[in-house]
């Protein structure tokens, strides 16, 4: 048990709003002046505008120094829980792990921040071979043969994936045919969203009692109208689908795209590959696997791979090298091109991040990275499963991959406290859990990833954790009722976020709603 | 288990002792009988073949910086390109404050322990509403040009209509990606531009607003740098026939400009790469959607909306507002779909506009202008260069018409390149109508010498 157990407060500044730290007439910051023979040879500028098109009233700012300024964000970040400050295995799913600090100093040099992307190639030689060489690098870890970075995210990475499928059977004249792509249920919720937004009719087959994607289901969703699958393996349960080639091959024989969701490729590196299961094409999210911080949801990098069958129809421009001059330029020249889902190239910071990454590791390891993290992964298990109220989903499945589904059914039956009390209790030890995606289908639920980064005495701690946030539930409900108690703030009245009449989205909404705190005008 | 096995400083389990214990624990020889799932005929034979690692740290920073040394950044040479990503001071505050690993290395924490994120965000939003009058803004999307896209589709989405008309001079690169979100479920058809004004065509605007218009977008300043001063009169010609106008903005002229709300905007989007995002190679971008509170708008976003609510000690407490149409709370009936976008882009763009206030953004865009319209006067003044059209008000980009000098942009750029100097960018593929014409832009970093450099160096190429 930890030597920090219950020593934990988190920072609490009660920082107020910034409009209330506004005082007329403070600067935080002064921007140069034209200088006097501009302003000679073109006055003061503002009498080109147009006169409608002259600002009438300045906006309303928040006025502060640069000490109050610094103070303000300072205090909000200490009240803030990243991944650098706690056991953030409680985010399955997600993959939170250590971000390399190494990778924050090439990401903030001026060799990365300052590039125009309308510079001439000959000026970013380096940045393009940073992005040819992790092409290549891809190609090994995936099996397939082409990429694009431009997706900034998973759910950005499965819009290319549709926009491809699309692409394609456009140019079969089966597009009008193929209107249906089949995902399942433990996939990423984004697997299902984002065919719809691209026009598609989404099936989502149902786990079958063992909790992989129901075969009969299967068999009977895939039809000469499918476009493509939309698959995780393994899914949200952590549960490996063991027929994965067979269901790849079935859409195949039919004309479909197999496409491999591999946001979380944290269990699989050098273990199986998208080529291997039969998938056309994938992506990785290069702030989960390949260890880009997360920066409190973005910008991040969805990287898609493509089988060769396929390269001509992606994202336009692609880096490409000339084998004459060994020069690396964009190629923008590519009539089938499925067009952009990105502007520019994508974030390529994260990319050059996830480049170090592997090139810190190498074979051995990323495979090192991955049996690790599933060797974490079945050891928390092992000893969460001891603790009282806490079962896993399809338990008959004993290893699981890299994360793990639990429930606390028997709990809240037993005690009335589910995941979402945990999850509110769980910020007074300095820590954090999330539930699971929605729907719940598995009752209770939590999604607990602990990836390569971890220790066994953080695992240790973290166990330690939900222990005595069980044992609580069962023995002192009133510790669980009104919590958190030692957390930045206490109880939230979420009710005012559904109804429109109390929601406020901005302090503009909010002064026009209240006044003092919460009072109604 | 008896082969030397190395220890990774990122791996703390990878040490053989404590490997062996968790084995121990699990009740299994090795990783291997936990991989039982994963079939022989889809298991990688043998190892990946990847290039040797650089395993200490020492080694892998000289070969990642000894391959980006080859770069030639904007700093280092003189820069005029613009375009849609821009090349503007970032401010050591905002480097500061982004960099602080509570913010960089967290994700999707609770409203109580990442308490700061949602109060950050929440004064992020309510002051780029400010800076766009409107009531309700979001958390950053990917970029301005999916907020572009996503604004249209909630155009869609309102008026029940399927079709955009696009502003011709819109931004090419951006027009592409509107096309991926609007495909299939919109179409879209341009409108006229005015070469020599640079201003709508109201005429072909009016000719092309039929029934099934759900809205009318275009861009203040144009792709080309001018500024549209007939807001008010699309608005009007939009709205009669039922359709919203969607003006994507760029949010550095918002301390001088108008914003699109005042002259009948429905949707106010944009990118707040300018407000204190490095250029990152064009990965600074990140986008914002605007709106009224009318719960019409509100309920069409597909983005994250934090909201303020009361805690039972009257704390500032934050959530979620309107969980219920992302794809995160219902996969098959959401508003689009949501994910990991630019948030924290969005805190950049707090401490930015936290330090500008009003007086900073109305200094900025002071300078910008009066930079902007020197460097198109004394570029107008090298022989057979003029700066003359379009002609309307600019911000800070404006089109260089080189068709008289006899020599094509790209061969200019490599001169001036040779010069050091990043030429603006040449729009001959992107707008052939203008011939051998590029969008040069300046920033309040560019002073009145490099303007004079510029001008010096183009002189001595045209000469």
């Amino acid at each position: 048990m930890s030597l920090r157990k219950g020593a934990f407060h988190h920072m609490r500044w009660n920082e107020p709003i910034i409009y209330q730290l506004s005082k007329p007439g403070q600067r935080g910051l002064l921007v140069p002046e034209a200088e006097a023979g501009i302003e000679r040879l073109v006055g003061d500028g503002l009498s080109s505008i147009p006169e409608n098109m002259k600002r009438s009233a300045p906006p309303n700012l928040p006025e502060l120094a640069q000490p109050q300024v610094v103070r303000h964000f300072n205090r909000l970040s200490q009240e803030n829980l990243g991944a650098d400050s706690n056991i953030d295995i409680g985010q399955g799913t997600c993959t939170m792990k250590h971000n390399p600090k190494i990778n924050e100093t090439f990401a903030r040099s001026p060799k990365m921040t300052d590039l125009h992307p309308c510079q001439d190639p000959s000026t970013v030689q380096g940045i393009l071979e940073i992005l040819f060489r992790t092409e290549e690098l891809f190609r090994e870890i995936s099996g397939l043969d082409f990429c694009s970075f431009q997706p900034g995210g998973g759910t950005h990475g499965a819009l290319a994936l549709a926009t491809m499928v699309r692409a394609w059977h456009r140019d079969r004249g089966e597009d009008a045919q193929r209107n249906e792509i089949i995902t399942t249920l433990f996939s990423h919720p984004s697997d299902a969203a984002v065919p719809k937004v691209k026009g598609y009719k989404v099936i989502i087959l149902p786990p079958d009692e063992e909790g992989l994607p129901d075969l009969e289901a299967y068999r009977s969703a895939l039809s000469e109208r499918t476009a493509a699958l939309f698959f995780t393996n393994p899914e949200d349960t952590g549960i490996f689908n063991s027929r994965i080639a067979g269901f790849t091959n079935m859409a195949r024989q039919r004309g479909a795209l197999c496409c491999y969701d591999q946001a979380n490729a944290n269990g699989l590196l050098g273990i199986t590959r998208a080529r291997e299961a039969g998938f056309d094409m994938s992506f990785f999210n290069l702030h989960k696997t390949f260890s880009s911080p997360h920066g409190c949801g973005g910008p991040a990098t969805g990287l898609l791979m493509v089988d060769r069958r396929l390269e001509p129809y992606l994202p336009v421009p692609v880096v490409r090298r000339d084998e004459g001059t060994g020069r690396f330029h964009l190629d923008f020249d590519r009539p089938k091109s499925c067009g952009k889902v990105r502007a520019f190239y994508g974030v390529i910071p994260v990319v050059l991040r996830a480049y170090a990454w592997i090139m810190s590791l190498g074979a051995e390891g990323l495979e090192e990275a991955s049996r690790t993290a599933v060797l974490n992964n079945n050891y928390f298990m092992k000893k969460m499963l001891e603790v009282r109220g806490c079962s896993i989903s399809y338990p008959k499945h004993p290893a699981r991959i890299e994360q793990a589904r639990y429930s606390w059914e028997k709990m809240k039956e037993e005690t009335g406290f589910g995941t979402g009390d945990v999850q509110r209790r769980i910020p007074d030890f300095g820590t954090h859990y999330w539930t699971s995606h929605e729907p719940w289908v598995i009752p209770e639920p939590f999604t607990i990833e602990p990836s390569e980064s971890y220790s066994k005495e953080d695992l240790d701690e973290y166990l330690g954790i939900m222990k005595q946030i069980s044992r609580e539930c069962y023995e002192e409900p009133e510790v669980i009722g009104d919590a958190p108690h030692s957390s930045t703030v206490h109880l939230i009245d979420h009710e005012y976020l559904d109804d429109p009449d109390r929601w406020a989205i901005t302090w503009r909404e909010y002064t026009k709603k209240y006044t003092g705190y919460f009072q109604r005008r | 288990m008896t082969e030397k096995r190395r220890v990774y400083p990122y791996i703390p389990n990878s040490e053989p002792g404590v490997r062996e214990a968790m084995l121990r624990v699990i009740g299994v020889d090795s990783v291997d009988d936990l991989l039982g799932d994963i079939p022989d005929g889809i298991r990688m034979k043998g190892r990946m073949d990847l290039p040797e690692p650089f395993l200490a740290e020492a080694d892998l920073r000289r070969h990642v910086e000894g391959i980006m040394a080859r770069n030639i950044t904007a700093g280092e040479y003189l820069n005029f390109l613009g375009a849609g990503c821009y090349d503007h001071h970032v401010p050591a505050v905002v480097d500061e404050i982004v960099g602080r690993s509570e913010f960089l290395t967290a994700y999707a924490g609770e409203p109580y322990e990442d308490h700061g994120r949602f109060q950050v965000l929440f004064e992020y939003q309510s002051m780029m509403a400010e800076l766009l009058d409107f009531d309700i803004c979001n958390v950053p999307t990917y970029d301005g040009a999916q907020a572009a896209g996503t604004s249209l589709r909630m155009a869609s989405r309102i008026t029940g209509r399927k079709k955009a008309l696009l502003a011709g001079n819109m931004n090419p690169d951006r027009l592409q990606v509107v096309r991926t979100y609007l495909d299939p479920a919109m179409t879209a058809e341009a409108f006229g531009w005015d070469k020599n004004t640079g201003l709508l065509d109201l005429e072909d605007l009016v000719s092309k607003m039929t029934e099934d218009v759900a809205a009318v977008y275009f861009e203040n300043p144009s792709y080309l740098g001018t500024i549209e001063s007939q807001g008010e009169r699309i608005a009007r010609i939009a709205h009669e026939s039922g359709a919203l106008m969607v003006v994507f903005v760029d949010p550095s002229t918002l301390g001088v400009l108008e914003p699109p709300s005042r002259y009948g905007a429905d949707i106010a989007c944009g990118d707040i790469q300018p407000l204190g995002v490095h250029m990152n190679y064009g990965g600074g971008l990140g986008g914002f959607i605007c709106t009224k509170g009318d719960k019409r708008f509100v309920e069409e976003y597909p983005s994250r909306l934090f909201g303020i609510a009361p805690t039972n000690e009257k704390e500032w407490g934050f959530g979620d507002v309107a969980w219920e149409r992302t794809s995160f709370a219902d996969r098959e009936t959401a508003k689009e779909f949501v994910g990991t976008h630019a948030a924290l882009w969005g805190i950049a763009a707090a401490v930015h506009l936290a330090s500008m206030g009003p007086k900073g953004m109305a200094d900025l865009g002071r300078v910008i202008i009066q930079r902007c319209l020197y460097a198109r006067k004394v570029l107008g003044k090298i022989r057979g260069v003029s700066t003359g059209a379009p002609s309307g008000s600019c911000f800070k980009e404006f089109v260089v018409d080189f068709g008289k000098t006899g020599h094509d942009v790209g061969k200019i750029n490599e001169m001036l390149l040779s010069r050091g100097v990043f030429g603006g960018k040449d729009l001959s593929g992107e707008f052939p109508e203008l011939g051998q014409s590029a969008l040069y832009c300046v920033t309040e970093k560019t002073g009145k010498n490099d303007i004079d450099r510029l001008v010096e160096a183009l002189s001595d190429i045209l000469r």
